[in-house]
């Protein structure tokens, strides 16, 4: 039975929760005091995460730390078991931070009210549950109870089609879960335990003992049913259309949530409740997850660049970047892995930053039609450093983050132990050009050119605004010139990652 | 070196990033929009780069040591700065470390960066006055110089891509820096122009990293020295031969320099890149971002296979003739150079393709190319300038009274281009074709064979469309009175630019810089550059066997001894002397040819355009639809946006729409399965299960509502009832 060493992560994950009560006593009228608490529940997480990754953290270590255990439902032998460790700690600091951006972002939603906010505090508990859940059953309810705000947040507060977008959202994610559910149950009955680390450590043994069932191995049907449940999340190719539906749908900040932090979640679920605890199946199929990857990369930016919806572009390129992860886990090289890793935190800052850039100007001009814009540089310059900024980090420019964590995948995958993945590099490589593409087109459409009249008069980005964007637009900056910062952080998870999915590391 | 000299090259990209950051957020609020601050900033860089540079590299004492000049800070103690660490325990970790390399080719770019960088910002002052985004420009070319700088100081190949695609970056925001300007006429055309550039050059620099990871994969390093080392040893390995993944990997990288400088097919993006302020031109697509595609060439050269070799052998080489006959036929005073360039970079690409001593001819046309390209772009710019931003060449004519200097710096930088003996580019371009005609004498090779004849031709086609540019511009009488009568001389800031490049573009390649306190020290053995850079020690001594590329076909030095292969110094040694003795040779033919080229280059455009004893129109209409094409760029920028562009977007358009309507329909199909299969259950609900209910409901309502004409509510009724029933029950048990 694992040690309390501190509490400080359920203190992180639940003063959300305590935010959301203060919102729903407080009155409806006053949204500014609502805002006041918003912005308090979610900095003081802020700050605790901040604390931990630079103070309570020991790097070089793949253990669990500060984790927090109480029993829970004894009866079922279901506890109350959280931690963290390296390839948590970015996303629980990331989710804070985007939250706490959030609060800000939302100011320019429409008919926005004490409902909306409550909901937001809700779902960063949710988040923040899933990230640092050991405890299988309690992973799952963190991920159900991240749904539901969710779907009410584009449900309502979205645009025009919003209740298609939400409702298509809610099912296809639960159609996930619930096969996730079915695999935790068959894992549950199999072993006896709940516990992600017991399970990760009966896996590694081969100690499943289900029977095989028209004529799949036991551990197959858990590692597709659990891809499955994940890459919706991702969303991996064919998996992917929810997705731009809600994004476009869905106001700014919660775009923000949804492609900063929630995809994450998938990736982060493979890493740590799917692969390492099936191994053996991961290892029989990660040639075809990388295949997956590729195709979601190669496709993700040829759709994106056939696009004139510019929030559909920037959800789409999200596709084609999530597809750097897949093909970066699959390679199963020390190097593929962290980039893997690393690009679920970079692509959450630089992405989250383009839903920003995107919002400021459908804020102003209420379209997104990239044909129908021309020189909003003119009006807007401070407007175009900032995105030029967010963009080239999206593009991977060297010197931005999205360029470490996708250099470092390719050169991953490159020395994968199977040589076929060097053609998937080959092939991905068009992706990369493609992804300057259909971002420089975007680029010129907007921006550039002759100004058109109907813009002549834009306010330049709001302090408001900036206040939003500029943290991420730093990380975006900071990580390229300095990637060790998150590197060092998670590099001993990730080499125990890999011994655990029977890498010779 | 010292830690102080490694602290004196640190300072070099530092002081253009700080002084961007201060420009960015501060610029427009300093006094004159702070130009002052970003070109003293240069001011001290230029003074650093060519300290380091007399003291270090060249020296004013005469030492042969000189030659092996190669310093790493990351083995003497110097700075280093950990980019990819982890503090893991594990067998192999991932460290990747930079630092700092100075060396021969290194010192020699680094001071020609710094100079002509420091030059371009004083001529930007006096060029730029007036612009609407003043502040932006100084900020991004700043960016770009540290970049730039920060690209010949990098000791791997990791942060030379870095910096390589931060210049791209910055590429892209200078080109297209009218593209916001609404008083451009040319708006729409910088828009597009930036756009290309970057992506054109981005497939080059996707080919460059797919490469590296090639590299990577096989030596688990980026360290140049490193990869030098083990790249000789696995030749070393094979006995001579190079394996077929290297010859994979050197094309792939090959592919980096024909995106960056401009090499066919990818050449398209740099003549549109003249949509940017003429000072970018100069500086960016002319002396230095171009040529870093040409200086990787010279990093990365031990790890080119013969193949590949030959590959750049061939590619620069009809780059080079390519580029030169769009440059007859181009009449806007840019473009000439655009393509001049372009040819010029064909030149060096095909020479370090030949190895040995065209490997480093190729690296000094680099340099005093930068020189006096600059100085033309320049020139250019400021005629421009005094011709109110009139581009086209037509309507100039007779300005060598108006613009005197600018007249004279240009006629000197078209000497040199053109290879006038004493001129700095007559050394570098002399040494091109001798290096050629050495690789061709030793080897025999088609490469070297049809290179040396484009080469040729190629040199002769400069000379004339340089002093056709010349004669069209300042010579003859003024065609168009108008823009003639405004012209005027430039600012000092942009004259005395001028003057300074086209001094360095006349005595660059002067071999008594390599002892100026003593000129006559050791006479003609070599110019600067051939003593500073020599083929046999610049790779830190690993490679002296393949550095002359060829040598290893015809006198292989590996023996097999006991199934290893050893190095037989005899045979080493044989192979130089019969190389050296055959680039000796060449050197009279060289010369030969340079002066024949250029008389009659100069002879041609002479004829045509200064005299005008033939009328061009005539020439050009005798040559019918040759001449169209060549006019017409051969039409590969129709071609690649036929084939290309239209290709890419017609698959992207496909795919867009197997997205909508497979993928997505099939969800929507699984929905709308999902509901009918709804509305039959509801269906069955409503009718049979629920029916069901409903019957039982019935029936019980039915015996209810029978059962109910009973329930009336009066006791008489009910008393009645009872008793008959009393009745009932007494006269059945009676009755029983």
């Amino acid at each position: 039975m694992p040690e309390t060493t501190s509490t400080i992560l359920t203190w992180i994950t639940f003063i959300p929760f305590i935010g959301m009560v203060a919102v729903l006593c407080a009155p409806k009228q006053n949204l500014s005091l609502i805002k006041g608490i918003c912005g308090i529940a979610t900095f003081i997480p802020l700050v605790l995460a901040t604390q931990v990754y630079f103070g309570s953290f020991q790097k070089g270590t793949s253990e669990f730390q500060l984790v927090h255990f109480a029993e829970w439902i004894p009866l079922m032998k279901i506890n109350y078991h959280v931690g963290i460790d390296g390839l948590s700690l970015p996303l629980v600091w990331l989710t804070t931070l985007l939250l706490f951006i959030a609060i800000p972002a939302s100011e320019s939603v429409p008919r926005v009210s004490k409902g909306y906010y409550a909901l937001l505090m809700l779902l960063e508990v949710g988040i923040l549950g899933v990230f640092i859940s050991l405890d299988y059953f309690l992973f799952y309810v963190f991920w159900e109870v991240m749904l539901l705000p969710m779907y009410f947040l584009i449900g309502i507060w979205g645009g025009p089609r919003r209740e298609y977008a939400a409702i298509k959202f809610f099912l296809y994610t639960l159609a996930g879960s619930v096969l996730m559910l079915v695999a935790v149950i068959a894992m549950r009955l199999d072993t006896g335990t709940f516990s992600i680390p017991e399970l990760v450590r009966i896996g590694g043994e081969g100690g499943f003992t289900g029977p095989a069932l028209l004529g799949m191995k036991f551990t197959t049907w858990v590692f597709w049913f659990l891809y499955v449940a994940f890459a919706i999340k991702i969303p991996a190719f064919p998996f992917h259309t929810w997705l731009p539906d809600a994004h476009v749908e869905a106001p700014t900040p919660i775009s923000v949530i949804l492609a900063g932090i929630l995809l994450k979640l998938g990736g982060y679920g493979l890493i740590r409740a799917c692969f390492p605890i099936v191994p053996d199946a991961f290892t029989t199929f990660a040639f075809t997850l990388g295949v997956i990857g590729v195709i979601a990369i190669v496709y993700g930016a040829y759709v994106a660049l056939g696009q004139s919806d510019f929030k559909k572009m920037v959800a789409y390129s999200s596709v084609s970047h999530m597809g750097f992860v897949l093909l970066g886990m699959a390679a199963l090289t020390e190097w593929g892995m962290n980039g893997a890793a690393l690009q679920m935190f970079n692509h959450g800052t630089s992405s989250a930053a383009c839903f920003l850039v995107v919002g400021v100007i459908y804020d102003r001009a209420h379209h997104r039609d990239l044909n129908a814009f021309g020189g909003i540089a003119q009006s807007m310059p401070r407007y175009w450093a900032l995105s030029t900024v967010a963009f080239f980090a999206s593009l991977g420019l060297p010197g931005m983050a999205g360029f470490v964590s996708e250099f470092m995948t390719l050169v991953g995958s490159f020395q994968s132990a199977d040589t076929r993945f060097q053609i998937l590099v080959l092939i991905s490589c068009v992706g990369v050009v493609l992804t300057a593409a259909y971002i420089l087109w975007a680029l010129q459409r907007v921006f550039l050119g002759p100004l058109n009249e109907k813009y002549k008069d834009y306010k330049d980005i709001t302090a408001r605004e900036v206040f939003s964007l500029a943290p991420l637009l730093i990380l975006c900056i900071l990580l390229g010139v300095a990637p060790f910062l998150l590197l060092d952080w998670m590099d001993s998870s990730i080499v125990q990652l890999m011994r655990q999915l029977g890498s010779s590391i | 070196m010292e830690l102080f000299d490694y602290k004196l090259l640190l300072a070099v990209p530092a002081i253009p990033i700080v002084g961007y950051v201060i420009q960015i957020f501060f610029g427009r609020h300093l006094p004159r929009k702070g130009d002052w601050m970003l070109t003293g900033g240069m001011f001290v860089v230029m003074c650093i780069t060519v300290y380091m540079f007399l003291t270090k590299a060249i020296g004013f004492e005469p030492s042969p040591g000189n030659a092996a000049l190669l310093h790493e800070s990351a083995k003497e103690g110097g700075p280093i700065f950990g980019w990819l660490y982890s503090s893991a325990e594990k067998a192999p970790g991932f460290n990747l470390v930079a630092g700092i390399m100075y060396d021969g080719l290194g010192a020699a770019m680094l001071m020609v960066v710094g100079v002509v960088s420091f030059f371009v910002h004083l001529f930007s002052l006096g060029y730029m006055n007036g612009d609407r985004r003043y502040h932006i420009f100084f900020a991004n070319i700043s960016l770009f110089t540290f970049a730039m700088l920060g690209l010949v100081l990098s000791d791997n190949i990791m942060f030379l891509f870095i910096f390589w695609e931060l210049m791209g970056l910055m590429s892209y925001l200078l080109i297209g820096h009218f593209a916001q300007d609404p008083d451009s006429p040319r708006i729409t055309h910088a828009a597009a122009a930036c756009k290309k550039a970057f992506l054109t050059t981005r497939v080059g620099d996707t080919c460059l990293l797919f490469g590296m990871a090639l590299f990577y994969w096989k030596f688990q390093t980026f360290q140049f020295t490193e990869l030098w080392r083990l790249s000789a040893e696995e030749v070393a390995r094979n006995g001579g031969e190079y394996p077929m993944w290297m010859t994979v990997g050197g094309f792939f990288i090959f592919g980096g320099t024909v995106g960056k400088s401009a090499q066919f097919p990818l050449h398209i993006w740099l003549p549109d890149a003249m949509e940017g302020p003429t000072p970018v031109s100069a500086m960016i697509h002319a002396a230095t971002m171009v040529a870093a595609g040409v200086f990787l060439l010279g990093r990365t050269f031990p790890m080119m296979s013969p193949e590949v070799l030959a590959i750049v052998t061939a590619v620069g080489a009809f780059t080079a003739l390519f580029a030169a006959t769009i440059g007859c036929t181009v009449n806007d005073i840019k473009g000439v150079l655009a393509y001049s360039t372009i040819s010029q970079l064909g030149f060096m690409v095909a020479a370090i393709g030949t190895g040995g001593l065209g490997l480093v001819a190729g690296l000094f046309h680099m340099v005093t190319h930068a020189f006096f390209k600059a100085c033309l772009f320049l020139s250019a710019g400021s005629v421009i300038h005094g011709c109110h931003h009139e581009q086209d060449m037509r309507k100039m004519g007779g300005l060598r009274t108006k613009m005197p200097i600018t007249f004279v710096c240009m006629t000197v930088c078209t000497l040199a281009i053109a290879g006038m003996p004493l001129f700095s580019g007559f050394f570098s371009k002399d040494r091109i074709l001798q290096g050629t005609l050495g690789n061709l004498f030793t080897q025999f090779r088609g490469a070297s064979a049809l290179s040396i004849v484009a080469l040729s031709l190629a040199a002769m086609l400069t000379t004339f469309y340089m002093f056709r540019l010349i004669f069209m511009t300042f010579f003859g009488e003024p065609r168009d009175h108008h823009i003639h009568d405004h012209a005027h001389e430039s600012p000092w800031p942009m004259t005395v630019s001028l003057m300074a490049l086209a001094a360095l573009g006349l005595f660059g390649g002067h071999f008594w810089l390599l002892h100026p306190t003593d000129p006559l020290a050791q006479g003609h053995h070599g110019t600067w550059f051939t003593q500073l850079v020599d083929w046999k020690t610049m790779y830190g001594g690993v490679f002296d066997p393949m550095a002359a590329n060829m040598i290893v076909d015809r006198y292989n030095p590996y023996h097999l001894v006991d199934g290893q292969y050893v190095l037989d110094s005899a045979i080493v040694a044989a192979g130089t002397e019969h190389y050296e003795h055959a680039v000796h040779g060449a050197h009279y033919w060289a010369l030969g040819i340079s002066l024949l080229v250029l008389s009659l280059g100069l002879f041609g455009a002479w004829l045509l355009y200064y005299k005008r004893k033939v009328d061009p129109a005539r020439i050009t209409g005798a040559l019918g639809f040759g001449y169209d094409v060549v006019r017409d760029k051969y039409y590969i920028d129709e071609a690649v946006d036929g084939s290309v562009i239209k290709g890419t977007m017609w698959l992207s358009r496909v795919q867009k729409w197997i997205d909508e309507k497979l993928v997505d329909g099939l969800v929507l199909l699984v929905g709308r399965i999902g509901k009918i299969l709804g509305y039959i259950c509801s269906w069955i609900d409503k009718y049979i299960v629920d029916g069901a209910v409903n019957w039982v409901g019935y029936t019980t309502q039915a015996f209810g509502s029978v059962a109910r004409l009973f329930q009336t509510g009066r006791i008489q009724q009910y008393i009645s009832f009872a008793v008959a029933g009393g009745i009932l029950i007494a006269a059945v048990h009676i009755l029983t």
